[in-house]
Protein backbone atom coordinates (compact mmCIF):
# COMPACT_ATOMS: atom_id res chain seq x y z
CA UNK A 1 0.00 0.00 0.00
CA UNK A 2 2.78 2.37 0.41
CA UNK A 3 3.41 2.29 -3.20
CA UNK A 4 0.30 3.91 -3.46
CA UNK A 5 0.60 6.60 -0.94
CA UNK A 6 1.40 9.87 -2.73
CA UNK A 7 4.79 10.26 -0.45
CA UNK A 8 5.85 7.33 -1.70
CA UNK A 9 9.52 6.79 0.52
CA UNK A 10 8.23 9.00 3.15
CA UNK A 11 5.65 7.00 4.99
CA UNK A 12 6.05 8.82 8.34
CA UNK A 13 6.79 12.21 6.92
CA UNK A 14 2.90 12.37 5.60
CA UNK A 15 1.71 10.89 8.79
CA UNK A 16 2.47 14.10 10.78
CA UNK A 17 1.24 16.18 7.12
CA UNK A 18 -1.74 14.17 6.71
CA UNK A 19 -3.24 15.32 9.54
CA UNK A 20 -3.50 19.52 8.37
CA UNK A 21 -4.50 17.95 4.61
CA UNK A 22 -8.34 17.80 4.70
CA UNK A 23 -8.30 16.17 1.45
CA UNK A 24 -6.11 12.82 2.44
CA UNK A 25 -8.77 11.00 4.92
CA UNK A 26 -11.47 11.13 1.81
CA UNK A 27 -9.26 10.59 -1.36
CA UNK A 28 -7.76 7.38 0.95
CA UNK A 29 -11.02 4.70 1.16
CA UNK A 30 -12.33 6.00 -2.21
CA UNK A 31 -9.14 4.40 -3.90
CA UNK A 32 -9.25 1.09 -1.84
CA UNK A 33 -12.85 0.59 -2.96
CA UNK A 34 -11.22 1.76 -6.50
CA UNK A 35 -9.52 -1.69 -6.70
CA UNK A 36 -13.09 -3.61 -7.05
CA UNK A 37 -14.21 -1.87 -10.08
CA UNK A 38 -10.73 -3.22 -11.80
CA UNK A 39 -11.11 -6.44 -10.35
CA UNK A 40 -14.40 -6.91 -12.14
CA UNK A 41 -13.00 -5.44 -15.09
CA UNK A 42 -9.98 -7.92 -15.06
CA UNK A 43 -12.48 -10.39 -14.40
CA UNK A 44 -14.71 -10.13 -17.24
CA UNK A 45 -11.78 -10.30 -19.30
CA UNK A 46 -10.22 -13.57 -17.96
CA UNK A 47 -13.44 -14.89 -18.64
CA UNK A 48 -13.55 -14.09 -22.24
CA UNK A 49 -10.40 -15.44 -22.61
CA UNK A 50 -10.82 -18.34 -21.11
CA UNK A 51 -14.03 -19.58 -22.70
CA UNK A 52 -13.29 -20.30 -26.00
CA UNK A 53 -10.14 -22.72 -24.57
CA UNK A 54 -12.60 -24.57 -22.04
CA UNK A 55 -14.59 -24.79 -25.25
CA UNK A 56 -12.56 -26.13 -27.37
CA UNK A 57 -11.24 -28.54 -24.46
CA UNK A 58 -14.54 -30.05 -23.80
CA UNK A 59 -15.00 -30.74 -27.34
CA UNK A 60 -11.63 -32.31 -27.56
CA UNK A 61 -12.75 -34.64 -24.99
CA UNK A 62 -16.31 -35.55 -26.53
CA UNK A 63 -14.30 -38.27 -28.33
CA UNK A 64 -15.30 -41.95 -27.78
CA UNK A 65 -13.37 -43.72 -26.47
CA UNK A 66 -12.03 -41.61 -23.49
CA UNK A 67 -9.05 -39.14 -25.01
CA UNK A 68 -8.69 -41.19 -28.12
CA UNK A 69 -8.36 -37.87 -30.17
CA UNK A 70 -5.10 -37.16 -28.32
CA UNK A 71 -3.87 -40.65 -29.16
CA UNK A 72 -5.50 -40.28 -32.81
CA UNK A 73 -2.99 -37.78 -33.22
CA UNK A 74 0.01 -39.56 -32.39
CA UNK A 75 -1.24 -42.32 -35.25
CA UNK A 76 -1.34 -39.40 -37.87
CA UNK A 77 1.27 -39.02 -40.17
CA UNK A 78 0.15 -35.55 -41.65
CA UNK A 79 -0.30 -34.03 -38.12
CA UNK A 80 3.47 -34.64 -37.79
CA UNK A 81 4.83 -34.02 -41.57
CA UNK A 82 2.56 -30.30 -41.52
CA UNK A 83 4.00 -29.29 -38.67
CA UNK A 84 7.70 -30.65 -39.21
CA UNK A 85 7.26 -28.82 -42.82
CA UNK A 86 6.24 -25.80 -40.93
CA UNK A 87 9.32 -25.74 -38.19
CA UNK A 88 11.36 -26.68 -40.83
CA UNK A 89 9.87 -23.37 -43.31
CA UNK A 90 10.03 -21.11 -39.80
CA UNK A 91 13.74 -22.25 -39.24
CA UNK A 92 14.79 -20.93 -42.84
CA UNK A 93 12.49 -17.99 -42.58
CA UNK A 94 14.78 -16.91 -39.51
CA UNK A 95 18.12 -18.14 -40.80
CA UNK A 96 17.32 -15.87 -44.08
CA UNK A 97 16.00 -12.84 -41.85
CA UNK A 98 19.25 -12.73 -39.80
CA UNK A 99 21.47 -13.08 -42.55
CA UNK A 100 19.62 -10.44 -44.29
CA UNK A 101 18.38 -7.76 -41.65
CA UNK A 102 21.19 -8.14 -39.20
CA UNK A 103 23.95 -6.95 -41.71
CA UNK A 104 22.17 -4.12 -43.41
CA UNK A 105 21.01 -2.26 -39.54
CA UNK A 106 24.77 -2.58 -38.83
CA UNK A 107 25.70 -1.26 -41.97
CA UNK A 108 22.77 1.65 -41.26
CA UNK A 109 24.29 2.45 -37.94
CA UNK A 110 28.01 2.57 -38.56
CA UNK A 111 28.01 4.17 -42.29
CA UNK A 112 25.23 4.88 -44.11
CA UNK A 113 22.82 7.14 -41.54
CA UNK A 114 20.95 8.61 -44.08
CA UNK A 115 19.71 5.38 -45.80
CA UNK A 116 17.90 4.91 -42.16
CA UNK A 117 14.46 6.32 -43.24
CA UNK A 118 14.37 4.80 -46.18
CA UNK A 119 15.08 1.12 -44.72
CA UNK A 120 12.96 1.74 -42.02
CA UNK A 121 9.97 2.51 -44.32
CA UNK A 122 10.21 -0.27 -46.74
CA UNK A 123 10.42 -2.57 -43.21
CA UNK A 124 7.23 -0.93 -42.35
CA UNK A 125 5.66 -2.04 -46.09
CA UNK A 126 3.95 -5.60 -44.64
CA UNK A 127 1.96 -3.12 -42.25
CA UNK A 128 0.41 -1.65 -45.13
CA UNK A 129 0.21 -5.07 -47.58
CA UNK A 130 -1.14 -7.74 -45.66
CA UNK A 131 -0.29 -11.67 -46.31
CA UNK A 132 -3.29 -11.94 -48.85
CA UNK A 133 -2.01 -8.71 -50.74
CA UNK A 134 1.16 -9.77 -51.02
CA UNK A 135 0.79 -13.79 -51.52
CA UNK A 136 -1.67 -12.51 -54.73
CA UNK A 137 1.43 -10.36 -55.60
CA UNK A 138 3.90 -13.28 -55.45
CA UNK A 139 1.57 -15.29 -57.28
CA UNK A 140 0.61 -13.01 -59.99
CA UNK A 141 4.45 -12.20 -60.72
CA UNK A 142 6.04 -15.71 -60.22
CA UNK A 143 3.94 -18.07 -61.82
CA UNK A 144 4.68 -17.48 -65.29
CA UNK A 145 7.98 -16.73 -67.22
CA UNK A 146 10.78 -15.78 -66.34
CA UNK A 147 10.47 -16.88 -63.28
CA UNK A 148 7.75 -19.54 -62.90
CA UNK A 149 8.51 -20.15 -58.86
CA UNK A 150 5.14 -21.91 -58.53
CA UNK A 151 5.37 -24.20 -61.46
CA UNK A 152 7.44 -26.74 -58.63
CA UNK A 153 7.45 -27.34 -54.97
CA UNK A 154 10.53 -26.42 -54.09
CA UNK A 155 9.83 -23.26 -55.63
CA UNK A 156 5.96 -22.90 -54.41
CA UNK A 157 8.21 -23.32 -50.89
CA UNK A 158 10.86 -20.87 -51.84
CA UNK A 159 8.35 -18.10 -52.55
CA UNK A 160 6.14 -18.66 -49.51
CA UNK A 161 9.87 -18.79 -47.11
CA UNK A 162 10.21 -15.28 -49.12
CA UNK A 163 7.18 -13.62 -48.47
CA UNK A 164 7.66 -14.95 -44.46
CA UNK A 165 10.79 -12.77 -44.49
CA UNK A 166 9.17 -9.93 -45.88
CA UNK A 167 6.07 -10.42 -42.92
CA UNK A 168 9.12 -10.59 -40.19
CA UNK A 169 10.72 -7.85 -41.19
CA UNK A 170 8.99 -4.64 -39.16
CA UNK A 171 9.65 -7.00 -36.15
CA UNK A 172 12.75 -8.51 -36.98
CA UNK A 173 14.56 -5.03 -37.98
CA UNK A 174 13.00 -3.29 -34.71
CA UNK A 175 14.39 -5.92 -32.67
CA UNK A 176 17.86 -5.70 -34.29
CA UNK A 177 18.02 -2.04 -34.01
CA UNK A 178 17.22 -1.51 -30.37
CA UNK A 179 19.95 -4.25 -29.53
CA UNK A 180 21.90 -2.34 -31.36
CA UNK A 181 21.51 0.68 -30.31
CA UNK A 182 22.77 -0.14 -26.94
CA UNK A 183 26.12 -1.34 -27.75
CA UNK A 184 28.94 0.74 -29.15
CA UNK A 185 29.27 -0.87 -32.68
CA UNK A 186 31.48 1.61 -33.41
CA UNK A 187 34.18 1.34 -30.96
CA UNK A 188 33.91 -3.09 -31.83
CA UNK A 189 34.11 -2.57 -35.07
CA UNK A 190 37.00 -0.70 -34.68
CA UNK A 191 38.54 -2.41 -32.00
CA UNK A 192 37.78 -6.10 -34.06
CA UNK A 193 39.60 -4.27 -37.37
CA UNK A 194 42.69 -3.56 -35.73
CA UNK A 195 42.87 -6.77 -34.38
CA UNK A 196 42.36 -7.90 -37.98
CA UNK A 197 39.37 -9.67 -38.10
CA UNK A 198 36.84 -9.27 -41.77
CA UNK A 199 33.23 -8.11 -42.09
CA UNK A 200 32.41 -11.91 -41.93
CA UNK A 201 34.63 -12.47 -38.68
CA UNK A 202 33.09 -9.12 -37.14
CA UNK A 203 29.35 -9.61 -38.01
CA UNK A 204 29.65 -13.21 -37.05
CA UNK A 205 32.13 -13.63 -33.63
CA UNK A 206 31.30 -9.46 -32.46
CA UNK A 207 28.19 -8.27 -33.45
CA UNK A 208 25.92 -11.27 -33.24
CA UNK A 209 26.57 -12.62 -29.87
CA UNK A 210 25.64 -9.23 -28.74
CA UNK A 211 22.27 -9.22 -30.09
CA UNK A 212 21.46 -12.83 -29.20
CA UNK A 213 18.35 -11.82 -26.76
CA UNK A 214 17.25 -9.71 -29.62
CA UNK A 215 17.53 -12.11 -32.37
CA UNK A 216 16.14 -14.99 -30.42
CA UNK A 217 12.83 -12.97 -29.30
CA UNK A 218 12.75 -12.48 -33.35
CA UNK A 219 13.14 -16.15 -33.62
CA UNK A 220 10.63 -17.55 -31.86
CA UNK A 221 7.84 -14.84 -32.87
CA UNK A 222 8.90 -15.64 -36.63
CA UNK A 223 8.75 -19.45 -35.61
CA UNK A 224 5.08 -18.58 -33.88
CA UNK A 225 3.90 -16.88 -36.44
CA UNK A 226 5.42 -19.20 -39.54
CA UNK A 227 3.74 -22.35 -37.51
CA UNK A 228 0.28 -20.96 -37.13
CA UNK A 229 0.18 -18.75 -40.99
CA UNK A 230 -2.38 -20.07 -43.03
CA UNK A 231 -3.23 -17.13 -45.52
CA UNK A 232 -0.19 -17.32 -47.77
CA UNK A 233 0.28 -21.27 -47.45
CA UNK A 234 -3.00 -22.44 -48.32
CA UNK A 235 -2.86 -19.77 -51.92
CA UNK A 236 0.53 -21.76 -52.22
CA UNK A 237 -0.66 -24.60 -51.69
CA UNK A 238 1.84 -25.86 -49.49
CA UNK A 239 1.73 -28.70 -47.20
CA UNK A 240 1.89 -26.51 -43.88
CA UNK A 241 0.47 -27.15 -40.39
CA UNK A 242 -2.16 -24.73 -40.34
CA UNK A 243 -4.03 -25.67 -43.75
CA UNK A 244 -3.40 -29.31 -42.37
CA UNK A 245 -5.89 -27.52 -39.32
CA UNK A 246 -7.63 -26.13 -41.17
CA UNK A 247 -9.05 -29.32 -43.11
CA UNK A 248 -8.95 -31.51 -40.36
CA UNK A 249 -12.32 -30.87 -39.30
CA UNK A 250 -13.62 -32.35 -42.21
CA UNK A 251 -13.35 -35.71 -41.14
CA UNK A 252 -12.07 -35.82 -37.83
CA UNK A 253 -13.40 -33.02 -35.61
CA UNK A 254 -12.73 -34.13 -31.93
CA UNK A 255 -8.70 -34.29 -33.34
CA UNK A 256 -9.19 -31.31 -34.82
CA UNK A 257 -10.12 -29.64 -31.67
CA UNK A 258 -7.17 -31.41 -29.72
CA UNK A 259 -4.70 -30.28 -32.66
CA UNK A 260 -6.19 -26.36 -32.38
CA UNK A 261 -4.79 -26.77 -28.16
CA UNK A 262 -1.71 -28.18 -29.07
CA UNK A 263 -1.10 -24.98 -31.79
CA UNK A 264 -2.00 -22.86 -28.94
CA UNK A 265 0.25 -24.78 -26.43
CA UNK A 266 3.04 -23.98 -29.33
CA UNK A 267 2.52 -20.35 -29.33
CA UNK A 268 2.43 -20.45 -25.15
CA UNK A 269 5.73 -21.99 -25.60
CA UNK A 270 7.44 -19.74 -28.05
CA UNK A 271 5.88 -16.65 -26.07
CA UNK A 272 7.12 -18.12 -22.81
CA UNK A 273 10.32 -17.76 -24.02
CA UNK A 274 10.41 -14.32 -25.38
CA UNK A 275 9.36 -13.34 -22.05
CA UNK A 276 11.74 -15.45 -19.93
CA UNK A 277 14.67 -13.78 -22.41
CA UNK A 278 12.93 -10.00 -22.29
CA UNK A 279 13.27 -9.96 -18.36
CA UNK A 280 15.37 -6.89 -18.05
CA UNK A 281 15.34 -5.18 -21.36
CA UNK A 282 12.14 -3.52 -22.29
CA UNK A 283 12.77 -4.07 -25.79
CA UNK A 284 10.43 -7.64 -26.19
CA UNK A 285 8.63 -8.27 -29.33
CA UNK A 286 5.64 -9.71 -29.06
CA UNK A 287 3.09 -8.80 -31.82
CA UNK A 288 3.48 -10.43 -35.11
CA UNK A 289 0.87 -8.98 -37.10
CA UNK A 290 -2.69 -9.78 -39.43
CA UNK A 291 -4.34 -12.73 -39.40
CA UNK B 1 39.82 -0.55 -52.10
CA UNK B 2 43.53 -1.10 -52.93
CA UNK B 3 43.87 2.00 -50.33
CA UNK B 4 43.12 0.25 -47.14
CA UNK B 5 44.29 -3.09 -48.04
CA UNK B 6 47.72 -1.71 -48.65
CA UNK B 7 47.76 -0.73 -44.73
CA UNK B 8 46.79 -3.72 -43.57
CA UNK B 9 44.10 -3.93 -41.80
CA UNK B 10 41.20 -2.45 -43.20
CA UNK B 11 39.88 0.95 -41.31
CA UNK B 12 36.63 1.48 -39.97
CA UNK B 13 35.97 4.34 -41.40
CA UNK B 14 37.26 4.35 -44.89
CA UNK B 15 33.71 5.11 -45.96
CA UNK B 16 34.05 8.75 -45.32
CA UNK B 17 36.06 8.86 -48.75
CA UNK B 18 33.28 6.90 -50.78
CA UNK B 19 30.24 7.47 -49.08
CA UNK B 20 28.62 6.03 -52.23
CA UNK B 21 30.42 2.95 -52.36
CA UNK B 22 29.22 2.40 -48.79
CA UNK B 23 25.34 1.94 -49.88
CA UNK B 24 26.32 -0.86 -51.60
CA UNK B 25 26.50 -2.93 -48.28
CA UNK B 26 22.20 -2.32 -48.62
CA UNK B 27 22.48 -4.56 -51.68
CA UNK B 28 21.37 -7.54 -50.22
CA UNK B 29 18.85 -6.33 -48.96
CA UNK B 30 16.91 -3.98 -51.21
CA UNK B 31 17.62 -6.91 -53.84
CA UNK B 32 15.65 -9.79 -51.72
CA UNK B 33 13.19 -6.53 -51.06
CA UNK B 34 12.62 -5.36 -54.50
CA UNK B 35 12.20 -9.09 -55.35
CA UNK B 36 9.66 -10.52 -52.99
CA UNK B 37 8.21 -7.07 -52.03
CA UNK B 38 8.34 -4.30 -54.24
CA UNK B 39 7.89 -6.32 -57.93
CA UNK B 40 4.95 -8.22 -56.69
CA UNK B 41 3.27 -4.65 -55.35
CA UNK B 42 4.38 -2.88 -58.50
CA UNK B 43 2.61 -5.66 -60.70
CA UNK B 44 -0.49 -5.43 -58.96
CA UNK B 45 -0.36 -1.26 -59.73
CA UNK B 46 0.11 -1.85 -63.23
CA UNK B 47 -2.48 -4.73 -63.59
CA UNK B 48 -4.68 -2.40 -61.76
CA UNK B 49 -4.42 0.31 -64.47
CA UNK B 50 -4.83 -2.14 -67.51
CA UNK B 51 -7.30 -3.06 -68.80
CA UNK B 52 -7.67 -6.65 -71.01
CA UNK B 53 -5.65 -5.40 -73.92
CA UNK B 54 -3.11 -4.01 -71.90
CA UNK B 55 -4.17 -0.24 -72.43
CA UNK B 56 -4.67 2.35 -69.62
CA UNK B 57 -7.59 2.23 -67.77
CA UNK B 58 -8.94 3.93 -64.39
CA UNK B 59 -12.01 1.40 -65.28
CA UNK B 60 -11.20 -1.43 -62.92
CA UNK B 61 -11.41 1.30 -59.82
CA UNK B 62 -14.77 2.62 -61.24
CA UNK B 63 -15.73 -1.19 -61.32
CA UNK B 64 -15.04 -1.19 -57.32
CA UNK B 65 -17.50 1.50 -56.76
CA UNK B 66 -20.69 -1.12 -57.31
CA UNK B 67 -22.32 -3.89 -55.87
CA UNK B 68 -20.07 -6.92 -54.49
CA UNK B 69 -16.90 -5.01 -53.76
CA UNK B 70 -18.17 -1.86 -52.11
CA UNK B 71 -20.26 -4.04 -50.06
CA UNK B 72 -16.57 -6.04 -48.97
CA UNK B 73 -15.15 -2.84 -48.51
CA UNK B 74 -17.54 -1.67 -45.87
CA UNK B 75 -18.09 -4.80 -44.11
CA UNK B 76 -14.37 -5.24 -43.28
CA UNK B 77 -14.23 -1.19 -42.30
CA UNK B 78 -17.40 -1.76 -40.18
CA UNK B 79 -15.82 -5.41 -38.48
CA UNK B 80 -12.63 -3.42 -38.10
CA UNK B 81 -13.71 -0.18 -36.41
CA UNK B 82 -16.13 -2.00 -34.14
CA UNK B 83 -13.25 -4.29 -32.77
CA UNK B 84 -10.97 -1.29 -33.06
CA UNK B 85 -12.99 0.77 -30.86
CA UNK B 86 -14.41 -2.11 -28.46
CA UNK B 87 -10.94 -3.98 -28.02
CA UNK B 88 -9.47 -0.32 -27.48
CA UNK B 89 -11.75 0.98 -25.07
CA UNK B 90 -11.16 -2.38 -23.31
CA UNK B 91 -7.94 -3.51 -23.62
CA UNK B 92 -7.26 0.11 -21.87
CA UNK B 93 -9.90 -0.37 -19.04
CA UNK B 94 -8.07 -4.04 -18.80
CA UNK B 95 -4.20 -2.65 -18.95
CA UNK B 96 -5.15 0.23 -16.50
CA UNK B 97 -6.65 -2.30 -14.23
CA UNK B 98 -3.84 -4.14 -13.65
CA UNK B 99 -1.07 -1.70 -13.77
CA UNK B 100 -2.32 1.02 -11.72
CA UNK B 101 -5.75 -0.30 -10.77
CA UNK B 102 -4.64 -1.92 -7.50
CA UNK B 103 -4.37 -5.55 -8.41
CA UNK B 104 -1.97 -8.17 -7.07
CA UNK B 105 1.23 -7.61 -9.30
CA UNK B 106 1.70 -10.73 -10.45
CA UNK B 107 -1.65 -10.26 -12.41
CA UNK B 108 0.06 -7.91 -14.58
CA UNK B 109 2.98 -9.98 -15.43
CA UNK B 110 0.42 -12.89 -16.03
CA UNK B 111 -1.75 -10.56 -18.35
CA UNK B 112 1.18 -9.65 -20.15
CA UNK B 113 2.26 -12.89 -21.06
CA UNK B 114 -1.22 -13.87 -21.87
CA UNK B 115 -1.84 -11.08 -23.98
CA UNK B 116 1.45 -11.97 -25.92
CA UNK B 117 0.25 -15.83 -26.57
CA UNK B 118 -3.31 -14.45 -27.15
CA UNK B 119 -2.48 -11.42 -30.05
CA UNK B 120 -0.70 -14.42 -31.71
CA UNK B 121 -2.91 -16.51 -31.30
CA UNK B 122 -5.13 -15.72 -34.71
CA UNK B 123 -6.35 -17.74 -37.49
CA UNK B 124 -7.44 -21.27 -37.77
CA UNK B 125 -7.39 -22.08 -34.35
CA UNK B 126 -9.00 -18.86 -33.07
CA UNK B 127 -11.67 -19.33 -35.68
CA UNK B 128 -12.13 -23.13 -34.01
CA UNK B 129 -11.61 -22.32 -30.78
CA UNK B 130 -14.81 -20.31 -31.19
CA UNK B 131 -17.03 -22.88 -32.85
CA UNK B 132 -16.75 -24.97 -30.33
CA UNK B 133 -17.56 -22.45 -27.85
CA UNK B 134 -20.77 -20.63 -29.22
CA UNK B 135 -21.38 -22.47 -32.42
CA UNK B 136 -24.22 -23.91 -33.07
CA UNK B 137 -23.18 -27.18 -30.85
CA UNK B 138 -20.44 -25.07 -28.79
CA UNK B 139 -19.89 -25.22 -25.27
CA UNK B 140 -21.65 -21.71 -24.34
CA UNK B 141 -24.57 -22.12 -26.88
CA UNK B 142 -25.44 -25.63 -25.51
CA UNK B 143 -25.00 -24.59 -21.36
CA UNK B 144 -27.16 -21.65 -22.71
CA UNK B 145 -30.07 -23.87 -23.73
CA UNK B 146 -29.90 -26.61 -21.32
CA UNK B 147 -29.63 -24.41 -18.43
CA UNK B 148 -31.48 -21.41 -18.80
CA UNK B 149 -33.40 -22.13 -21.59
CA UNK B 150 -32.16 -19.68 -24.14
CA UNK B 151 -31.23 -20.62 -27.80
CA UNK B 152 -29.16 -17.82 -29.07
CA UNK B 153 -29.24 -19.33 -32.50
CA UNK B 154 -33.22 -18.69 -32.48
CA UNK B 155 -32.64 -15.18 -30.74
CA UNK B 156 -31.28 -14.31 -34.01
CA UNK B 157 -27.29 -14.78 -33.13
CA UNK B 158 -25.13 -16.67 -35.40
CA UNK B 159 -21.14 -17.32 -34.94
CA UNK B 160 -20.92 -17.26 -38.95
CA UNK B 161 -22.14 -13.66 -39.51
CA UNK B 162 -20.39 -9.89 -38.59
CA UNK B 163 -21.51 -10.41 -35.02
CA UNK B 164 -19.67 -13.82 -34.50
CA UNK B 165 -16.98 -12.72 -36.13
CA UNK B 166 -16.68 -9.52 -34.44
CA UNK B 167 -16.53 -11.25 -31.35
CA UNK B 168 -13.84 -13.30 -32.90
CA UNK B 169 -11.17 -10.34 -33.74
CA UNK B 170 -11.76 -9.10 -30.46
CA UNK B 171 -10.02 -11.94 -28.69
CA UNK B 172 -6.74 -10.81 -30.73
CA UNK B 173 -7.70 -7.41 -30.44
CA UNK B 174 -8.47 -7.11 -26.98
CA UNK B 175 -4.65 -8.45 -26.33
CA UNK B 176 -2.90 -6.90 -28.59
CA UNK B 177 -4.49 -3.11 -26.93
CA UNK B 178 -3.18 -4.75 -24.03
CA UNK B 179 0.53 -4.87 -24.91
CA UNK B 180 0.79 -1.44 -26.72
CA UNK B 181 -1.05 0.85 -24.41
CA UNK B 182 0.56 -0.75 -21.61
CA UNK B 183 3.82 1.71 -21.78
CA UNK B 184 1.44 4.86 -21.60
CA UNK B 185 -0.30 4.38 -18.94
CA UNK B 186 2.84 3.31 -17.46
CA UNK B 187 3.89 6.91 -18.55
CA UNK B 188 1.38 8.61 -16.90
CA UNK B 189 3.53 9.94 -13.94
CA UNK B 190 2.17 9.58 -10.59
CA UNK B 191 3.33 13.03 -9.77
CA UNK B 192 0.51 13.97 -12.01
CA UNK B 193 -2.24 13.13 -9.55
CA UNK B 194 -0.68 13.95 -6.47
CA UNK B 195 -0.24 17.53 -8.04
CA UNK B 196 -4.63 17.59 -9.02
CA UNK B 197 -5.45 16.20 -5.80
CA UNK B 198 -3.29 19.01 -4.36
CA UNK B 199 -5.11 21.44 -6.09
CA UNK B 200 -8.07 20.04 -4.84
CA UNK B 201 -9.36 18.14 -8.25
CA UNK B 202 -11.01 15.27 -8.17
CA UNK B 203 -10.80 12.23 -9.63
CA UNK B 204 -13.21 12.45 -12.47
CA UNK B 205 -11.57 15.99 -13.37
CA UNK B 206 -8.22 14.39 -13.23
CA UNK B 207 -9.25 12.13 -15.65
CA UNK B 208 -10.84 14.71 -17.87
CA UNK B 209 -7.91 17.22 -17.88
CA UNK B 210 -5.01 15.68 -17.23
CA UNK B 211 -4.51 11.82 -17.82
CA UNK B 212 -7.20 11.76 -21.17
CA UNK B 213 -5.65 14.51 -23.16
CA UNK B 214 -1.88 12.84 -22.22
CA UNK B 215 -2.97 9.79 -23.25
CA UNK B 216 -5.45 10.41 -26.25
CA UNK B 217 -2.78 10.68 -28.82
CA UNK B 218 -2.01 6.57 -27.60
CA UNK B 219 -5.31 5.60 -27.23
CA UNK B 220 -6.38 6.45 -31.05
CA UNK B 221 -2.82 5.80 -32.51
CA UNK B 222 -3.52 2.04 -30.78
CA UNK B 223 -6.84 1.54 -31.72
CA UNK B 224 -5.48 2.65 -35.64
CA UNK B 225 -3.16 0.16 -35.18
CA UNK B 226 -5.93 -2.28 -33.79
CA UNK B 227 -8.21 -1.12 -36.85
CA UNK B 228 -5.31 -2.37 -39.43
CA UNK B 229 -4.62 -5.43 -37.65
CA UNK B 230 -8.73 -6.63 -38.29
CA UNK B 231 -8.50 -5.27 -42.11
CA UNK B 232 -5.99 -7.43 -42.90
CA UNK B 233 -7.28 -10.56 -41.50
CA UNK B 234 -8.08 -13.12 -43.56
CA UNK B 235 -7.64 -16.36 -41.73
CA UNK B 236 -9.79 -16.33 -38.98
CA UNK B 237 -12.53 -14.82 -41.08
CA UNK B 238 -12.27 -17.52 -44.22
CA UNK B 239 -11.99 -20.47 -41.79
CA UNK B 240 -15.08 -19.69 -39.31
CA UNK B 241 -17.37 -18.49 -42.18
CA UNK B 242 -15.72 -21.18 -44.85
CA UNK B 243 -14.93 -18.02 -47.38
CA UNK B 244 -19.02 -17.05 -47.56
CA UNK B 245 -18.71 -13.52 -45.89
CA UNK B 246 -18.10 -10.53 -47.98
CA UNK B 247 -14.66 -9.04 -46.95
CA UNK B 248 -12.00 -7.08 -49.03
CA UNK B 249 -9.65 -10.05 -47.77
CA UNK B 250 -12.11 -12.95 -48.72
CA UNK B 251 -12.87 -11.29 -51.88
CA UNK B 252 -9.26 -11.10 -52.55
CA UNK B 253 -8.69 -14.63 -51.91
CA UNK B 254 -11.04 -15.66 -54.33
CA UNK B 255 -10.60 -13.76 -57.08
CA UNK B 256 -7.17 -14.96 -56.98
CA UNK B 257 -8.10 -18.90 -56.92
CA UNK B 258 -11.15 -18.29 -59.19
CA UNK B 259 -11.07 -14.96 -60.70
CA UNK B 260 -14.68 -14.56 -59.29
CA UNK B 261 -15.10 -10.87 -60.26
CA UNK B 262 -14.56 -11.66 -64.11
CA UNK B 263 -12.15 -9.20 -64.37
CA UNK B 264 -8.19 -9.76 -63.38
CA UNK B 265 -7.55 -5.72 -63.54
CA UNK B 266 -10.15 -5.16 -60.78
CA UNK B 267 -9.10 -8.28 -58.55
CA UNK B 268 -5.36 -6.04 -58.85
CA UNK B 269 -7.44 -3.12 -57.87
CA UNK B 270 -9.36 -4.49 -55.29
CA UNK B 271 -5.74 -5.24 -53.45
CA UNK B 272 -4.84 -1.47 -54.69
CA UNK B 273 -7.60 -0.28 -52.77
CA UNK B 274 -7.21 -2.00 -49.35
CA UNK B 275 -2.89 -0.94 -49.42
CA UNK B 276 -4.36 2.61 -49.93
CA UNK B 277 -6.21 2.10 -46.81
CA UNK B 278 -3.57 0.59 -44.77
CA UNK B 279 -1.42 3.39 -46.01
CA UNK B 280 -3.25 6.40 -44.54
CA UNK B 281 -4.07 4.16 -41.30
CA UNK B 282 -0.06 3.72 -41.47
CA UNK B 283 0.13 7.36 -41.77
CA UNK B 284 -2.20 8.60 -39.47
CA UNK B 285 -0.61 6.24 -36.83
CA UNK B 286 2.99 7.28 -36.91
CA UNK B 287 1.70 11.06 -36.68
CA UNK B 288 -0.11 10.00 -33.45
CA UNK B 289 3.09 8.44 -32.73
CA UNK B 290 5.36 11.32 -32.67
CA UNK B 291 2.74 13.46 -30.93
CA UNK B 292 2.24 10.76 -27.99
CA UNK B 293 5.91 10.95 -27.46
CA UNK B 294 5.85 14.07 -26.35
CA UNK B 295 4.62 13.62 -23.09
CA UNK B 296 5.62 9.53 -22.60
CA UNK B 297 9.15 9.69 -22.10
Amino acid sequence: MTAQTPFGDYPDAIESVAGSMAARPRSRPARQLGALPWMIVFGIGVIYFLLPLIGTLNYSFKSQPALSAYTAIVDDPKFFSSLIYSFVIGLITILVSITIIVPTAFWVRLRVPRARPMIEFITLLPFVIPPIVLVFGLISTYSHPPLPFTHTDLGSSALLVAGYVILSFPYMYRAVDTGLRAIDIQSLTEASQSLGAGWVRIMIEVILPNLRVALLSGAFLTLAIVVGEFTMAIFLARPAFAPYLSLLGDSKPYQQAAVALISFGLTWIAMGFIALLGRGSRSGVTVGGAR
Amino acid sequence: MTATTAQGAPLARPGRQRPRLAWLGLLPFLGFATLFLLIPTTYLIVGSLQDRTGQFTLQNYQDLTGGIPVNAYLTSIEISFVTAVAGGVFGFLMAYAVISGGLPRPLRSGLMTFSGVASNFAGVPLALAFTFTIGRTGLLTVLLKDGLGVNIYDQGFSLYTKLGLELTYFYFQLPLMILIIAPAIDGLKKEWREASENMGASSAQFWRYVALPVLMPSLLGSMILLFGNAFGAQATAYQLTGGFINLVTILIGNQLTGDVLHNKGAGYALAMGMVAILGVTLLAYSWLQRRSERWLR
